[in-house]
């Protein structure tokens, strides 16, 4: 089936299967393998991108159903000039990553979660990312990144 | 993992859904969030042959005012409860639940028809629907009908939706001064419910219980217990009566029926308190 949509701010079109999930099209078809598949049952979050500015886990999603929509992937965080998100540099900063596995599915979630709450506690940010698995950092600096990141330490 | 292959029709409204439902019978799914839907395609446990897509049906998706309740589209999704002001002053349990379920990006994704549509007995927004009573409204090729919350589930993953019929709207009343709890028990961030229980006292006492049976259940036990006055210790120590509570690598039925009773305790203490 054809499907349009507008993704890092491109136009994009396609004939994909009507099974096809978006975190394949987004990797297979588009080249976008920043966004990564951890568990594919819905539980880790390393597939997190936007969608209408909204975090989703894209292995549980046709491609079919972002038809129209805005979809952002960790690839279109970045300025054109090359100059990082403030997410990802607090990321950098805080030492939020270690193998970087989980690392584009949480500056996703984080970005979405600090856009529905600016100035989150630290509980909320945990619990803002908690469908997002990390097997290395113990977390501790992730939250400092969002806290970072968020202007709140 | 990839789902079995399927014909995608996109309906354009209500209408149109039922239409394709009529006109493909059994093979046919509705595919609202698709956030249980989907990860059970993906297993193959299903493989429907067309795929109803009713997701992007923006005009099921509303919370509006309907003077004695508040009435909310079937493809409303859970952050959209979560975070309705109209819900968290008139059935607060109603947006407190909704944020319990999953995490936030399954939240950005989930309905409410869906979640009750599907009948898992272990998801949360039934229980807090049963505690609260309400209407469902249900359109077939025949029009519209009404389902009182109490008669909707009717088994494992069943519910008393015929195979042509679409869940179009939820109806709560509104009870802004009632007193509510809702405990969820799971041992890690994100997970099920291993038992739920939830409680709203407006007059009389409604309990719901989450996983202790093949659906979605209220406590009859306990709200007769306390309408026949006794202590919300007493009523919580008959919660798992009726029930029979699933087996699973989380716990056996008699570890389930504990939980409930403790659970169901906390709940009455909290709603009642
Ligand atoms: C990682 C993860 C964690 C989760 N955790 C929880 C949790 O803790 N608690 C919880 O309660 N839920 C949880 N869920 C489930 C979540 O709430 C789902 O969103 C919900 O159960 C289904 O809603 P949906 O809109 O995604 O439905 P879909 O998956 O699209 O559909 C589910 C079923 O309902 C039918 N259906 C959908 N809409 C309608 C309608 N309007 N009329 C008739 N039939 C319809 C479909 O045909 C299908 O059979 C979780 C899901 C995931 C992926
Ligand atoms: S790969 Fe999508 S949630 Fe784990
Ligand atoms: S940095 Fe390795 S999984 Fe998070």
């Amino acid at each position: 089936m054809k499907i349009d949509m507008t993704v890092n701010g491109d136009a994009r079109s396609a004939d994909v299967e009507a099974r096809t999930l978006l975190v394949h099209y987004l990797r297979d078809d588009l080249g976008l393998t920043g966004t990564n598949v951890g568990c594919d049952t819905s539980s880790c979050g390393a597939c997190t991108i936007h969608i209408d500015g909204e975090s989703v886990k894209s292995c549980t999603m046709l491609a079919a159903q972002a038809r129209d929509t805005e979809v952002t992937t960790i690839e279109g965080m970045a300025d054109a000039s090359g100059e990082l998100h403030p997410m990802q540099e607090a990321f950098r900063q805080c030492h939020g990553l270690q193998c970087g596995y989980c690392t584009p599915g949480m500056v996703m979630a984080a970005t979405s979660l600090l856009k529905e709450n600016p100035s989150p506690s630290e509980a909320e940010v945990r619990e803002g990312l908690e469908g997002n698995l990390c097997r290395c950092t113990g977390y501790h600096n992730i939250v400092k990144a969002v806290m970072t990141a968020a202007g709140g330490a | 993992m990839i789902p079995a292959s399927f014909d995608y029709v996109e309906a354009d409204s209500a209408d149109a859904a039922i239409a394709a439902l009529a006109e493909h019978g059994d093979e046919a799914k509705l595919l609202a969030g698709g956030h249980s839907l989907i990860p059970l395609m993906k297993f193959r446990l299903a493989a429907p042959s067309v795929l109803v897509d009713i997701g992007r049906l923006s005009d099921l998706s509303y919370i509006n005012d309907g003077g004695d309740h508040i009435a909310i589209g079937a493809l409303t999704r859970h952050s959209a409860i979560e975070t309705s002001d109209l819900l968290t002053t008139n059935a607060p349990i109603l947006a407190h639940v909704a944020g319990q379920v999953g995490d936030p990006s399954v939240r950005h994704r989930g309905t409410l028809g869906g979640s009750l549509a599907h009948g898992d007995p272990a998801s949360d927004l039934p229980a807090a629907l049963l505690a609260l009573g309400g209407t469902l409204v249900a359109k077939g090729p025949n029009g519209e009908r009404e389902i009182a919350i109490t008669d909707f589930f009717t088994g494992f993953l069943e519910t008393a939706l015929a195979a042509d019929e679409l869940l179009t709207e939820i109806r709560v009343p509104k009870v802004p001064g009632a007193g509510w709890s809702y405990q969820k028990f799971n041992r890690r961030a994100q997970d099920w419910a291993i038992v739920g229980a939830a409680a709203v006292a407006n007059g009389s006492t409604n309990v719901a219980l989450v996983n202790m049976g093949p659906a979605p259940m209220r406590a009859t036990a306990v709200e007769q217990a306390l309408a026949g006055g006794a202590s919300s210790a007493d009523a919580a120590a008959v919660a798992a009566e009726g029930a029979s509570p699933p087996e699973d690598l989380n716990g056996d039925a008699e570890y389930r029926t504990h939980l409930a009773q403790v659970l169901v305790g906390r709940a009455l203490d909290e709603a009642l308190g």
